[in-house]
């Protein structure tokens, strides 16, 4: 992708008219934890928490490379979190905490999780 | 129809407007809404609820003489700040 | 225990599930740790949150291309969805939450399709969740520009003389196109033309099956 050289403003999430290769085909199955993603954004904004405008708000500002490197759910979860903190939902300590705990539980996913799976 | 002009402006910041069709000259095909302002509401504030225009361009409108096809179209959704009368200098 | 499945069992001895067994990653330790903590501080429940899940796995293309078929087969519901169509489509019985939906129906001398360039906004509360490539660089960058050349990569061969309409999803509202009723089917009752109706065909990017 190329960019002019000096920058005119446009940011990198705003791609229409772009130049870029062939559309993938590759297509994955959504696994539990990703559909979780997508749960816990719905209750969280439907109860007010926060908004989509929030969400992608945070996710542009993340920036390309957030884009380039990161599974759209891990963008997402890293989105939600952004929010649920600004609106106090919750601590960065709290968070750190908890994700310390949960690491503990075990190598994978099914360990570390409470819920049933 | 109402033809209307997109602003040319280039913040920062969250916003819903394209680009691409920044000065880009269409007609409004339906207005909705209001909804509440979307560049307001997306850092925790309540957005004053605004009109919101789905606005018709042509290809080459946007693209030029790099138009696949001159009278294809094109429509997106325009929050009401961002469009002037298409006669505005 | 047969041997030829030893491969598929996980070190605690259950079937070897890929998205439960594989090495816990940094975000899917933050996924649990905010589920946990929003269930602690009363924002929701455990079984809210398995209901979420349940709803969105529920939705999927299939409410969609019963949603055409009736608009091809009805036309009092044809004209309501033209009219309103997230009301129509909640009147069909399907829960889509808050979505605000318009519907597109193709003509012979036009053809929709549907884009989201700034993310990849997609009317999932009727669809389910978007194909990964709708969400690509690819598609989001090239489609407002060169439809033509990105329906050939989908193989969809549009004339000229038909006249393309791309949709970009840039604020509340979610798109469904109405494809073109395939030729040959005048006599086909609404459950067995929706088994025509393809995702692709929805979004603008394939056609219906042949009958």
């Amino acid at each position: 992708m190329t960019k002019s050289p000096s920058f005119d403003g446009r940011r990198w999430h705003d791609m229409g008219g772009e130049l870029a290769g062939p559309i993938p085909d590759d297509q994955h199955d959504f696994a539990i934890w990703e559909k979780r993603v997508d749960a816990l954004m719905t209750i969280a904004s439907n109860k007010g928490h926060f908004t989509v405008d929030g969400l992608r708000r945070v996710l542009e500002d993340m920036g390309e490379d957030a884009f380039e490197t990161m599974t759209y759910c891990e963008r997402w979860i890293a989105a939600v979190n952004q929010n649920l903190i600004e609106a106090g939902v919750y601590s960065t300590a709290a968070l750190a905490t908890k994700m310390a705990q949960v690491e503990a539980r075990g190598a994978t996913y099914g360990e570390a999780t409470d819920a049933p799976g | 129809m109402h033809r209307v002009r997109v602003r040319d402006y280039m913040p920062p910041g969250h916003v819903r407007t394209p680009a691409y069709l920044r000065g880009k000259t269409g007609t409004i095909e339906r207005t909705l809404g209001p909804f509440p302002n979307p560049e307001v509401r997306a850092y925790g504030h309540t957005g004053d609820p605004l009109p919101l225009h789905r606005v018709r361009f042509t290809m080459s409108e946007i693209w030029g003489p790099a138009a696949e096809r001159p009278d294809d179209t094109l429509e997106a959704e325009i929050y009401a700040h961002w469009l002037e009368p298409a006669d505005a200098t | 225990m047969p041997h030829d499945h030893h491969d598929h069992l996980s070190p605690s001895g259950h079937p070897f599930r890929k998205d439960n067994d594989e090495p816990l990653t940094y975000w899917q330790t933050m996924e649990i740790a905010i589920r946990e903590l929003l269930i602690e501080k009363g924002v929701t429940t455990a079984s809210e949150i398995a209901r979420q899940v349940d709803a969105m796995d529920a939705r999927n293309p299939a409410m969609g291309a019963s949603v055409v078929a009736r608009y091809w087969t009805d036309p009092d519901f044809a004209a309501a969805l033209l009219e309103d169509a997230s009301a129509a489509t909640r009147q069909m019985g399907f829960d889509i939450g808050p979505m605000k939906l318009i519907a597109l129906p193709n003509t012979p001398m036009l053809h929709d399709m549907v884009v989201c360039t700034l993310c990849s906004c997609y009317p999932r509360n009727l669809l389910g969740l978007p194909p990964d490539w709708y969400k690509s660089r690819a598609y989001r960058s090239r489609t407002v520009k060169e439809p033509r050349k990105t329906l050939e990569e989908f193989g969809v061969t549009t004339s000229k003389e038909v006249e393309i309409r791309v949709h970009d999803s840039t604020a509340d509202m979610r798109y469904i196109v109405i494809p073109n009723r395939p030729v040959g089917t005048d006599s086909w009752q609404a459950d067995r033309l929706a088994g025509l109706v393809t995702r692709d065909s929805m979004i603008g990017t394939g056609l219906p099956a042949h009958p």
